[in-house]
């Protein structure tokens, strides 16, 4: 099997008496898509801060394309590779959604210094941001105030932003949520095939999506991982069913 | 073109035309008045820099403005007694020139920036409102006990620097320097603003969060604009005492930080012309209102509650609505 391109070893992390992470061992493979699901409390947010940055674990290691990133912030993870998108959009809510498109591109070729020309107008980040929005299917809405889009727009905007990061490693905090039926079938569909672009560490609420997609299945509950399989090991697993599938 | 554009456009032109016309109608203070104004503007545009774009509440500008003050105070003030800065290690001769004290203005308020906003940026909110406002303070105690250049009575400078060319003491050609370099900075804040960096800038303001998820570190984003900012207010103190002839500790003092803040939030935070019209209501409020009653201030501050309260985005805000994206 390839070298994984995202692993922690070991990372635990306590708020006081809370244990929010224990001893959490996870890997991302190229080509692949890994889904952390657990119930609301688990620890998945707290896994993901730390996974990006946000968060540095009490003890344990991250590493990201084989380097060891436990202490690197979280502009050097996103330089080294990472994209995230995150749960509550993260957006610049005044700024058109090609404004926030740029700042991805922008980020990507190193120009946040550039202090002449039009960010709008400059033609390598411009084809980037638009290829991007394209991509998600935002287009049409570039030249909207990104706080007029609906919420799963926004979650679209996100995963256009992470698209013009290039990544080498994506994690995605629900992804879904908002989005509708007709939304969640067409973002599955488009997830299905950018697993080969970059793996997606996947945190998801929708079964529907998580059965549909995931190549491996991790679940979280009480901080700790209870299992890491297949679709098929984790829905037979009885524990897993019982802390958070229920007996459908 | 748009409607802020062509406002931008009649306000820059009304700021010029009212000193021209002052001129031929021989009123030479109105044109101290404009000249004052044009000052302040500049002043405003380089905190709404960090206060528009950045989002960062600076309560200690008024460092900045004073550090160009006594930049030309104690270049004027050498030269006008004929007695050198210093003689050891090198020989360094005070200067009427004002190109000359303008680069040290800048040079002064800018390195000041660095360090001051190197520690300040640490921190946020509250915490970097009472941080900066602490340097200003301690910046103004300092002037007040500096004796050598006149302490708590400041210090005057009998004749106004030179420019290549022109005869600085005549009102209109004096303005006209400010006017250029109000123009020259209106400009420079503008591109800066459609910029990647402002861009950026401007992101970081509405969410760090995201802007670290790209790949850019908004620390570096705020110490750069926080730099360029505290040298454009540096570059208004150097002209401002300029002007009056005069420097003294209350160039660094909060209050004067709170004034320049005041254009910028009655004009409209974030609005590339905010403080321009900022500035121009407030000289306008000072002299209009200042004849009728001393307590003129109470107006100002009824006129800022109502626009805070009542107009978002300022004065600008209130006339033009909300700006514009892509713009």
């Amino acid at each position: 099997m390839n070298k994984p391109l995202l692993e922690t070893r070991d990372i635990c992390k306590s708020f006081g008496a809370v244990r929010a992470a224990h001893k959490i061992n996870l890997d991302l493979r190229s080509g692949e898509i890994h889904a952390l699901i657990g119930p609301n409390g688990a620890g998945k947010s707290t896994l993901i801060q730390q996974i990006a940055g946000g968060l540095i674990p009490d003890s344990g290691s991250i590493h990201l394309c084989g380097e060891d990133v436990t202490k690197q912030s979280t502009v050097s993870r996103a330089r080294l590779g990472l994209a995230r998108t995150f749960q509550v959009s993260a957006l610049a809510m005044e700024d058109s959604v090609l404004q926030n498109t740029l700042l991805g591109a922008m980020g990507k070729t190193r120009q946040s210094f550039k202090f002449f020309g039009a960010a709008v107008s400059e033609p390598t980040m411009r084809s980037m941001a638009e290829h991007a929005l394209e991509r998600v299917g935002l287009i049409d809405y570039a030249r909207s105030r990104t706080s007029e889009l609906s919420h799963g727009q926004r979650r679209q905007l996100e995963i256009a932003i992470a698209l013009t990061l290039n990544p080498k490693v994506f994690v995605m905090d629900e992804p879904m949520a908002g989005l509708g039926t007709e939304g969640s079938q067409q973002l599955t569909q488009f997830l299905d095939g950018l697993r080969e672009e970059a793996p997606i560490l996947l945190v998801e609420h929708d079964m529907d999506a998580v059965f549909a997609l995931a190549d491996r299945i991790s679940v979280l509950v009480y901080g700790e991982i209870l299992i890491t399989g297949t679709v098929d090991e984790v829905r037979s697993n009885d524990a897993v069913r019982e802390a958070y599938l229920g007996s459908e | 073109m748009s409607r802020e554009s062509i406002f931008d456009c009649v306000l820059i032109l009304c700021l010029a035309a009212v000193p021209i016309w002052a001129h031929f109608a021989e009123e030479p203070f109105i044109i101290t008045l404009a000249t004052r104004a044009a000052i302040f503007a500049i002043a405003g545009i380089g905190l709404n820099l960090v206060l528009g774009q950045g989002g960062l509440v600076s309560l200690g500008h008024a460092t900045f403005f004073g550090l160009g003050g006594y930049a030309m105070g104690i270049l004027a003030s050498h030269a006008q007694t004929y007695m050198p800065l210093s003689e050891w290690p090198i020989l360094i001769e005070g200067t009427k020139s004002m190109p000359v004290i303008w680069v040290v203005a800048l040079l002064a308020s800018g390195i000041a920036a660095l360090l001051i906003g190197a520690l300040s940026l640490r921190t946020s909110g509250v915490y970097f409102i009472m941080i900066t406002l602490a340097f200003g303070q301690m910046f103004y105690y300092f002037a007040v006990s500096w004796s050598a250049y006149g302490g708590d009575d400041g210090l005057s400078i009998y004749l106004r620097n030179d420019f290549p060319g022109l005869n600085t003491l005549d009102p209109i050609q004096f303005f006209l320097i400010v006017f250029v370099w109000l123009l020259v900075v209106w400009i420079f804040t503008a591109t800066l603003i459609r910029s990647p960096f402002g861009l950026a800038l401007n992101a970081s303001r509405q969410s760090t969060e995201r802007v670290e998820t790209v790949g850019i570190n908004p620390y570096h984003l705020r110490l750069t604009a926080f730099v360029i900012s505290g040298m454009i207010t540096g570059l208004a103190g150097a002209l401002f005492a300029d002007l009056n002839r005069f420097i003294s500790p209350s160039m660094f003092s909060w209050q004067t930080s709170g004034e320049i803040m005041v254009f910028v939030i009655l004009g409209g935070v974030a609005r590339r012309s905010g403080p321009i019209l900022g500035a121009v209501v407030f000289i306008a409020l000072e002299h209009f209102l200042g004849g009728l009653s001393d307590y003129w201030h109470i107006y100002l501050g009824a006129l800022l509650l109502l626009v805070v309260l009542f107009a978002r985005g300022g004065l600008i805000g209130m006339l033009l609505g909300r700006e514009r994206v892509h713009e």
